[in-house]
Order: structure tokens, then sequence, then C-alpha cells
């Protein structure tokens, strides 16, 4: 009897499934429990284990394909065994009886060149989970406003759409991407379509969410980084290699028992009441080339600054190698966005859902500062914004919270008995 | 306004069409001599004679048809059943006698019968004794089924039931026999097939009948302290059903719970939520939620009993579902 494999749900927040290449070639012998493809989700690329010895008789969603989670990707078995057979109960078997949807599924078989739209249509027939459930209110509100409902968030069950979730909602947002070709009358030649990858899609749907539910306010505040630079060059010289830490890896630091002292700006708006979370979870927005992930340094602020260098060490190599796992970069109870290396002064930062606050950091430059007596002299001054979600945080919080940061970047010290 | 109880309504109700009317007459068991098992025929005996109020032997369908037959000659016979459970042995007299004569006659035998008695649970008796049949009655064409148990509403009915040429199946509960309310005095009709909103609100609809608008309106009050309005309506007459007051409702609120005594299979809660879904599809907001009795005989024991009936807490969990609380 031959074994067919499906799409896994490899995280809390996958909606689909793409492989990103086969390990094993059709036709080779595999051993249960050793990987054989390697998937993509929306937050890396992880290697999944056959789920049964034999050979690899039919390979269905080829690389670079997509399906809906649970679709058949590949059937193991005998070398001899009838793969589509296979697939044709396994489906009635999940279904109750659906020839069709087998059929499509089979159908990639023979274009394995032309692969995209048949793993698409074996996925919408093999299961049904990617529907969009909407009540009939919320979806007669959301035609009369023009909101698009792909663009919301359900909070009913099973992720129903209700009215409440559509009734707040302004109308006229942009139709999803198959508007894009005659965008404004550019020639079709002019313009290369760009897929969206399975992470570019979660970008988009979550910073969406964000700052439609989220109503954003912004808090600069500039920081005198001179003392607080001085003295990690001095410290980091005398330390050896694997414990030194890096500007940014303070930034954590710091930040993490400002947060402790600041629970309110250390938490989560949840529909019916606020989460005030006890320990800091501290998410370091990682650029990649694919986009953007953001590793999550569990309690943070109970570390040492060297066990936050190393973490941070671990987690963006892990990034950067497409091999973080879902624990890691999930959980966080605030985000920190880095673009000092960038050159990049001052810039406001989208807050990462459902995290109330984010914290966008400049580059650090040296700039006359003007003392009370009129002096003017030059300081290492580093600009911070904090983004808060007012529905969870008001203007004097943020504003508290950064005057305790600004007493930490600048006197750290303070941190041996305030932090 | 009197102030009076529903057994005191009753009793207005019948001894003002009596008085009226001398074709109308009240027969069932120990309705004359020992002032009717729950006392609503008080005093009756008395005022009208044994002509007019008759004791009958314990015989259901004996007497139920005896008023078939008496209406068929041109009588208006109120029958009370002790309790709608033993009307069941009538079942044939009432469904394929009382329903069926004006149509089986080719219109020649009007059947203007009013068949009363309390209906589903009183308090511990058991599975044999506490049993809804309202579902079934209004299953049946050519019967108006009325269920109401507010003094006032029950006066007003009972005099239109009286002075209707149909039979009138009327459902009352010997567990608020006893609660009063404000009753206009005298001349007061209430027209069968029109419901009553017992109480407004705007957050969610609640339908219920008989005893379990008292229910309703307990879970109302300790809702109301949450900030949730529960609006209740109260049909009164469930054949036929005044659809229109719950769709106008449920087109304001986008929620609706149907509280019902009985099991909750084949039920009028379903034939409400039906009609609901159909005519009210585009104004939901959140699938329909109905609260009855479980699936079980009734138990005698007090604990269970309470558990099986359609309860407040239950209702209030299906209120806080419909609004995704």
């Amino acid at each position: 009897m031959a074994t067919v494999m499906e799409m896994p749900k490899l995280s809390d927040t996958m909606k689909e499934g793409a492989v990103a290449r086969w390990l094993k070639k059709e036709g080779e012998k595999i051993t249960a429990g050793i990987p054989v493809v390697e998937i993509e989700t929306d937050k890396a690329t992880m290697e999944f284990e056959s789920p049964a010895s034999g050979t690899l008789i039919k390979i269905i969603v080829g690389d670079k394909q997509t399906c809906e989670l649970n679709a058949p990707i590949a059937v193991i078995g005998k070398p001899d065994e009838n793969w589509q057979e296979a697939v044709d109960k396994y489906l009635s078997k999940k279904k109750g009886g659906s020839a069709p949807a087998a059929k499509a599924a089979a159908a990639p078989a023979a274009a394995p060149a032309a692969a995209p739209a048949p793993a698409a249509q074996a996925s919408t027939t093999a299961s049904t989970l990617d529907r969009l459930r909407v009540s009939p209110l919320a979806k007669r509100v959301a035609a009369d406003k023009g909101i698009d409902l792909r663009s919301v968030q359900g909070s009913g069950p099973n992720g129903r759409i209700i009215v409440r979730d559509v009734e707040n909602l302004g109308g006229g947002l942009q139709a999803p991407s198959d508007a894009v070709p005659g965008f404004a009358g550019v020639p079709a030649a002019e313009m290369e379509k760009v897929s969206l990858s399975m992470m570019r899609k979660t970008i988009a749907r979550r910073l969406v969410e964000s700052t439609t539910t989220a109503p954003h306010f912004f808090l600069t505040i500039s920081l005198n980084m001179g003392p607080l630079l001085a003295w990690r060059k001095a410290t980091v010289a005398k330390l050896p290699e694997s414990d030194k830490f890096s500007v940014n890896d303070l930034i954590v630091f710091l930040v993490s028992r400002a947060l402790r002292k600041h629970p309110n700006i250390n938490s989560s708006w949840q529909g019916d009441y606020i989460a005030q979370y006890n320990s800091v979870h501290m998410g370091v927005a990682v650029a990649l080339p694919a986009g953007l992930v953001t590793p999550v340094v569990r309690h943070s602020d109970k570390l040492s600054l060297v066990q936050i260098a190393q973490k941070n060490r671990e987690l963006i190599k892990l990034a950067r190698d497409g091999k973080l796992q879902p624990d890691d970069y999930s959980g966080g109870t605030f985000t920190i966005s880095n673009l000092g290396m960038s050159g990049i002064e001052e810039f406001t930062a989208i807050i990462n859902p459902p995290q109330a606050a984010i914290l966008a950091v400049g580059t650090t430059l040296a700039t006359p500062v003007v003392d009370e007596n009129g002096d003017v002299s030059v300081e290492q001054r580093m600009k911070v914004t904090l983004s808060c979600d007012h529905r969870v945080i008001d203007g004097a919080q943020g504003a508290e919270f950064l005057k305790t940061l600004k007493t930490f970047f600048e006197d750290p010290m303070t941190c041996l008995f305030m932090g | 306004m009197a102030i009076i109880s529903l057994r005191e309504a009753l009793r207005q109700a019948m001894t003002e069409e009596m008085e009226r009317d001398p074709t109308v007459f009240l027969m069932g068991e120990e309705v004359g001599e020992y002032n009717g098992a729950y006392k609503v025929s008080k005093g009756m005996l008395q005022q009208f004679g044994p002509m007019r109020v008759v004791d009958s032997p314990i015989s259901e369908a004996g007497f139920c048809g005896l008023g078939v037959g008496a209406a068929m000659v041109g009588m208006r016979p109120i029958i009370e059943m002790m309790t709608w459970n033993f009307a069941i042995q009538a079942f044939d007299q009432i469904i394929n006698h009382a329903a069926k004569m004006l149509y089986m006659s080719g219109g020649q035998f009007p059947i203007p019968m009013v068949i009363r008695g309390p209906h589903g649970a009183a308090h511990m008796l058991s599975a044999q004794h506490s049993q809804c049949v309202d579902h079934m009655l209004v299953n049946v064409p050519g019967m108006i089924v009325i269920s109401t148990v507010i003094p006032a509403d029950a006066k007003g009915l009972m005099k239109s039931a009286i002075r209707n040429n149909n039979p009138v199946c009327f459902l009352e509960s010997e567990m608020v026999y006893g609660k009063e309310g404000e009753v206009p005095e005298g001349e007061y009709l209430i027209p069968i097939g029109v419901g009553d909103i017992k109480r407004k609100g705007e957050h969610v609809t609640l339908v219920a009948w008989n005893k379990m608008v008292y229910v309703a309106l307990e879970v109302a009050e300790e809702l109301a302290q949450e900030g949730i309005e529960v609006e209740i309506l109260d049909p009164r007459t469930l054949q036929p059903l005044d659809e229109n007051m719950i769709f106008e409702s449920v087109r304001k609120t986008h929620r609706l719970v149907v509280l019902e005594e009985g099991w909750g299979i084949s039920t009028i809660g379903n034939y409400i939520v039906d009609r609901t879904v159909t005519e009210c599809f585009d104004d939901l907001d959140a699938p329909p939620v109905r609260v009855h009795n479980h699936f079980v005989p009734m138990p005698y024991n007090e604990t269970l009993e309470h558990e099986v009936l359609p309860n407040k807490e239950r209702t209030i969990e299906a209120i806080k579902k419909v609004l995704y609380r």
C-alpha cells in the first residue's frame, strides 16, 4: 500500500506551503524519517522527513510549486505501484469520495515543466481550508463599503469574519495583485512580475492588518551615545572573541531592561482586554534578501549582555540560512528594528501585531548640541522612534518609557539599581 | 388596572364569555365540584350550574369527542385537560376530528372549541407528566395554537379563542397559575396571531413563550448589567406564528436565540430558525442558537430536572455565543 505525503503545516501562521526543493528524485529509495523535501513556510525553509520507507514513486508538487495545506505532494510505495490509484484512494477516503479531486491532483504529472497552475488546481480541490469564512451580514457590509475581505482578519470561530471586523474599516482598500498588469498604463513589456514568496505574502497580510487595526502614533527621542560607545569599546577589547557584543546587542539589553519597568509598553491588544507581559521576549528584525523576519530572544530582560550577544548571533545565522524554526520567531512581546548600520538617521516602523509597540533605531551621528548655558558641543547622538498602538498605550506612557530608555542609555550604570 | 393571577385571568375570560354567550360551556375532569385541579374554574359551578360546568369521567378521548360533537351542533365548548400530557389520550379526537372536521365536511361543520390546560413540565412529575406537545399541535393544519402565561395576554387571548370558529389549543402552565400581573377589566381582546415584544433591546433577539418568557426576562435583566440589551419576543400564538415580528427584530439585532421548553428536534424553534435564515440571511452575523430540553425523559430528581429544562445559565451562554463574547 502506497503512502501519500501531504503538505505539512509547519507553523501556526502558515496558510499555504511551497516546495522549495526535493532532496530526492522520483525513483529513489527512501527510508522513513530521513529528510526528503524542503518546505518553504511563511517564515523559513524547513526540511521535512519522509513518513514511510519505499520508493519515491511520484512527486506531485514539484520544486518552487505552491499548494494548500494537507494537499498531496508525493507518493511513496513500491516501484511498480500505481501512484494515481493511491492518490485517488487517499482523497476519496479524506473527502468521502471525490474522484474529480483526485484527477486534478494527478494532472501535473504530464507536464512537470509547466508547473504552477496544475499544482494550484490540485490543492483547491483537495482541501477547502483556505476558504474565506464570512458571516452573511459582514459580507453585505463589506460589499457596501467596498472592503476587500481578503485583507480582513476574522475574529469569529474558525477565523470567521463577522460584522465587528468590517464595520470600523474604511472602504476602498486596493484589490490585491491581479490588478497590477494594467497599472497606470505602464506597458507590460516594461514590467517584470515578481511572484510572491510565502514570506512576502505574510509580511503583506500582517502589516496591512497592523496599519488598518492598530492606530499608530510615534515618539522620537535623541540619545547621547558617547559614554556608552566608549565604554563598549573599552570593554569589548578585554573580552574573548566568543563574548564580544555589538551595539545592537547593547540596544537589545538596555531596551529589555527598560521594558521590564514599563509592562504597559510590553503589552498586546486582545480585543476585549489588554495582555501585559511580565517577561520580555525581544523580536529583532533581520533583513533578508527575500524579506524580513523577527527572531525572538526569549526572556531578554533576564539575560546577561553576553548571553544576548550569543543568542543574537545564533538567531541571525539561522535566519540568514532560512533555518529558523517556528519557536524561534513566535511569541515576541516587543520588536526592535535597527537601520542604524544602513545610515538611516531616523524612521518610523510598523508595529508587529499583536504587539503594542516597536522601536525604530537610527544611526549614531556626531551632532552639535546646545547645553543650558548656550554652549555648543559635539555629541554622538542616536535617534530612536517608538511606534505605539494607541488602543494600548497613551502618549504620556510612551514618553515615560523613552525617558527610562534615555536614562539607561546615557547612564548605563543606572541599570544596576533601576533595571 | 387590577393585578390578578393567571388562574384568575383565565377564569375571568371564561366567565365573561359564558355570561355573554349561552352556548359556551366548560367540561373536564373535576372542573365543577372540586373547582378544577388547579382551581382555575373556582366558583364557576355555583355561578353557572351543572349544565354548563360539567364534571366529566376520567376519559380524555371521551369528553374531548363529546366536545367535538357539541361544537358540530352549535355549542362552543371549552374542554379542560388536567394537563396536556393527558391530552395525548385524546389526540385522535383533536387531530383527526376537531382539526379536520371543517375540511372533511366540505365546510359544513366548523368546530368552535377551545381545548385548554397546563403544558410542559411542572415540578418533579417525572417523565410521563412533564412533556411538551406544542410542536406536534402546530404541525396540524386546521387548528390554532396559543401558548401564553402572562395574565393579561391569557385573558385577552382566551376571550378571542372562545369567540373563534376554529378549534383552538390553549397551552398554559401550572407553575405560574399563581403569578400575577396587570389585567384590563371587562371587554379586552387580543388578536390571535399577533406577538408581543416583552422587552426592547438592540443586541440580540430572544424568542420565548409560555413560562420561558419569565426565564427570558430574568436573563435580560442579568445581561443588562453587562451592557447586553436583549429584545424578548413572545409570539403568544404559535399557529399562526407572527413571523414578521421576529424578522423585524433580527434585522435590527442581527442575532437570534430561541428559548423553548421541550426536546430540540423538529420543534417550533427549528421552524423559527429555518424561516429566519431564509428571510433574513443577509442580516445574520452569527448562526442562530436554540436552547431547549436535553434529549432524555424528564428525570424525577429535582437537580437533574433543573439541568434538563432550558435554564438561565444555558440561555446566557447561548446569547454570548451569538454575540461572539
